[in-house]
């Protein structure tokens, strides 16, 4: 008998070259780093408490909203209602958010409970009606869009002011709040769930479906999971929006539901599902404020905004793309 | 679940002894899908430190079987026991419970993850289920090399090829310490070397009493590893015996139910004249490694060999689907470049692929049967690009009667045929094209006895009008009742060509491995 190895030679990785798919984290990070540094040497103030306190608060609502994005993209879903819980969460917010201690503490909970309802009603209309996501979630965001103009039909509201202060100034009169508050939150939220089994089903069904569920997952369980951790995080981020606005806007919705499915991308996550990270995924939400924010301090008119954020969403696509493109079976690039 | 000490106890303990005990017991199952009965009231006992071997060929009910007592699908009707206890296999997750794991054919893995992810990919490896991802490594690392795997844990699936994937899914039912193994068509990539170290580790739970339930169509494998034989067909259990009971021309029967002549049809005297396909040293991507062949119009040429070896290749290369292919192909004389499936059908050419997987590949399911019939043939019954109705219900009657297309109306979508009948529309809608040249992708997976024959009496009628036709088949049977010369493929090219006498299952099963063959032999191709 013949002791040949039918498969070709294993391919040998250089020993300090990145493991693939290592640059879909790097990549954004490093572009991320580029444009921080572009943004301190054209700000006026420099590297300073006044310039950093803003350009970390500007892009935690997105941050929080991408996150929840992702949850949802990794599955190979995707949640076109996410800015509209938003929104609904930011209008709850500016009615329930005041008052004493105790009523703050109960509203905050409230508006993260409602929030986690939402998602968890685009869930069961995904797994037990069986809908295609983007159309299950294009329906309840008109839902949830029409709910917050309900609770505020106009712009106002009341917000706590001592909380609002407390979370969008500086820790040890230098460090933004607000990041501490961001990465507290996914930290205390993914950290352990990124340790379980139903954290892995997420990446697992988004990779392949059929092998999970044939590996004895529960795909049902995990895309829920997916569509309540989508609401909680966009709850999270309709109330940061209140503390930092003080008041609630039932309309402030829909740009951030474009916007976190950019941040995503940008931050490395595939819309095929099963690729991506939330550290990634944040990064994207602040390069996407920190190319709008080098806009306006130098002097480019605001309206080419979009223009630029296109582009820039583009490029982080095309990278995306090269594998594809690259790939000698048409039918590969196909599936 | 007994611990690995239970097994240790038991492997000292007479095996004979042991094997008497029956561990699952499957009586009265039935499977359906639509109209195609799958699986009908099947008994089926599989005892205790036993390797048992499931035969049948392709859509007699084995993967139906597995999915059945892997909860991937439930049946219609029947029950399952384990060790006497009635058991509702409602999930992959129950399934797993109760001890069974598969390593299935079509790999259970996922892309994106890690090598030791998916090895523990539905347990935690920690407390409280938690993932401890240190030990996690060191188990899957472990396995991996009992397995003989080069593999690291942390490597991506996604950048493993076929066989270091199906050492993976191997590692990853071992994994969860089976008290039921189910192996499925488990070794159809890998070498000889880790087949026998495979080998190797079944016996040994086999001796610490884990039953193993082994799918195959490489009778040898039968033979050297398998101690019990069950003959399953059209979804029906057949027969079970011990191994080496029957002579394997009395299993094939048994499989067939039938002898195996019956069912294609004559050959023809040898084809001359000059050959309208000549492939030079075709290679693309170190998957095709210089193929070379010709084939004559009124030609039926076979490709076998094992699953994996550039086969499916070199079929696509062929129909323009590959980059960056080299070598030569000359079509009618002239050399040719095959850029893409729209050129490959056009006029010029005439080449028709009948894809391997009809579902994904060869047909839009909801879509109407005549939709799918005149999808590659638009160009031809447009006048200023808008559809002739007229002509195009001709075409449509004229080829669901000359393929026997049985439906109640041409409107009917083509997800409601069966698995025959499918094929079918998927063969009739390349012949309206009238190509010269037909590359045919396993056409007969999972199609029952009666189509199979239609189909064959089919190809060799178009073979008789003057098309040549390249036939690639996992099936033996078909190679050699069916085809006029056959290729085998080994490593990406045709390591030997057999025709006439020499072209039998010894001869193809040795060169698929790279064995000497006995008789006159064509090697090469020119």
């Amino acid at each position: 008998m013949v002791a040949t190895e039918i498969s070709p030679a294993r391919r040998s990785r250089p020993p300090l070259s990145l493991p693939p798919g290592a640059w879909r984290l790097a990549l954004p990070l490093v572009v991320l780093a580029v444009l921080f540094a572009v943004l301190i040497a054209i700000h006026p103030r420099g590297l300073a408490v006044a310039s950093m306190t803003p350009w970390a608060n500007q892009a935690v609502t997105l941050a929080f909203v991408a996150v929840g994005q992702f949850f949802v993209v990794v599955t190979r879903g995707l949640d076109l209602s996410i800015g509209a819980v938003l929104a609904l969460s930011n209008a709850l917010a500016s009615e329930l958010v005041s008052g004493t201690p105790v009523e703050i503490a109960v509203g905050v909970v409230a508006v993260l409970a409602v929030g986690c309802l939402c998602g968890a009603i685009n869930g069961a209309a995904v797994v037990f009606g069986r809908i295609q996501p983007i159309v299950a979630t294009l329906a309840t965001g008109a839902i949830y869009t029409g709910l917050a103009l309900i609770v505020r039909p106009t712009p106002g509201g009341d917000v706590d002011e001592a909380l609002s202060d407390m979370l969008t100034y500086e820790t040890f009169g230098f460090f933004p709040t607000s990041l501490i508050l961001l990465f507290a939150v996914v930290y205390l939220v993914w950290w352990p769930l990124s340790r379980t089994v139903l954290g892995r089903s997420l990446y697992a069904i988004g990779s392949n479906e059929s092998a999970a569920f044939m590996s004895g997952l529960n795909p049902k369980r995990a895309r829920l999971l997916a569509h309540v951790l989508a609401g909680f995080f966009a709850a999270c981020g309709g109330l940061f929006l209140a503390f930092q606005t003080l008041s609630g806007d039932a309309s402030v919705g829909f740009s951030y539901t474009l916007n976190s499915i950019a941040a995503v991308v940008i931050g490395g996550a595939s819309l095929a599902g099963g690729v991506g990270t939330v550290i990634g995924v944040i990064a994207g939400a602040y390069l996407l404020r920190t190319i709008s924010t080098i806009m306006i301090f130098t002097g480019l008119p605001p309206m080419a905004q979009p223009l630029f954020e296109g582009l820039v969403l583009l490029a982080a696509v095309s990278v995306g793309a090269i594998e594809m493109i690259t790939s000698r079976n048409k039918l590969k690039v196909l599936r | 679940m007994p611990s690995p000490d239970d097994r240790a106890a038991l492997a000292g303990r007479d095996r004979g002894l042991l094997s008497d005990v029956e561990f699952v017991a499957l009586s009265g199952i039935s499977k359906s899908y639509g109209g195609t009965t799958a699986l009908e009231s099947v008994d089926l006992r599989i005892r205790r430190a036993s390797i048992h071997a499931i035969l049948g060929e392709n859509g007699a009910g084995k993967s139906t079987l597995i999915k059945v007592l892997t909860g991937v699908v439930r049946p219609d009707a029947g029950t399952v026991t384990i060790e006497g206890a009635a058991f509702a296999v409602r999930s992959p997750a129950t399934a797993a419970a109760a001890g069974i794991a598969c390593v299935f054919q079509e790999l259970s893995l996922v892309p994106d993850l890690s090598v030791a992810d998916n090895i523990f990919l539905a347990r935690g490896t920690g407390p409280l289920g938690f993932i401890d991802r240190r030990r996690q490594q060191k188990a899957a690392e472990a396995l991996l090399r009992e397995l003989g795997s080069e593999v690291r844990p942390t490597d991506i699936v996604r950048s493993l090829t076929l066989s270091e994937a199906q050492l993976v899914e191997i590692a990853k039912a071992m994994a969860k310490r089976p008290r039921l193994l189910i192996l499925d068509e488990a070794t159809s990539a890998l070498g000889e070397q880790q087949v026998g170290r495979l080998f190797e580790i079944l016996r040994r739970l086999r001796s610490e009493g884990v039953s193993i339930l082994y799918i195959t169509h490489r009778m040898h494998e039968v033979d050297t590893l398998c101690d019990t034989c069950s003959v399953f067909r059209n979804g029906r259990h057949v027969e079970t015996f011990p191994q080496g009971e029957r002579s394997p021309d009395a299993v094939v029967e048994l499989m067939l139910g039938r002898s195996v002549s019956q069912i294609y049809p004559a050959k023809p005297a040898p084809a001359a004249g000059q050959p309208l396909l000549d492939v030079r040293d075709l290679s693309w991507d170190g998957r095709i490694d210089k193929v070379s062949f010709v084939v004559r119009p009124g030609e039926i040429y076979g490709i076998g060999g094992l699953d994996g070896h550039g086969q499916q290749e070199t079929l696509l290369a062929l129909f323009g689907v590959l980059r960056n292919v080299t070598g030569e192909v000359r079509f009618d004389g002239r050399s040719v470049h095959i850029g893409s499936p729209g050129r490959a059908k056009g006029r010029a050419l005439g080449i028709a692929l009948v894809p391997e997987d009809r579902k994904s590949e060869g047909l839009h399911l909801p879509l109407t049967i005549a939709h799918n019939l005149t999808l590659s043939v638009l160009n031809r019954l447009t006048r200023f690009g808008v559809i002739n109705g007229g002509r195009q219900r001709r075409l449509v009657d004229d080829l669901m009667r000359r393929l026997q297309i049985k439906s109640s109306s041409p409107k009917a979508p083509v997800s409601s045929l069966s698995g025959g009948n499918q094929q079918k529309v998927v063969l009739a809608k390349w012949l309206a094209c009238d190509p010269r040249l037909i590359l045919l992708c396993d056409p007969t997976r999972g199609i029952d006895v009666g189509t199979k024959a239609e189909i064959y009496a089919l190809l060799r009628r178009l073979a008789d009008e003057g098309a040549a036709i390249v036939l690639h088949t996992t099936d033996y049977d078909e190679l050699i009742g069916l085809c006029d010369r056959v290729g085998i493929f080994y490593g990406g090219t045709i390591l030997r060509e057999l025709t006439g006498d020499a072209l039998n299952e010894r001869n193809i099963l040795r060169a698929s491995f790279a064995l000497a063959t006995d008789g006159p032999t064509d090697s090469g191709g020119h």
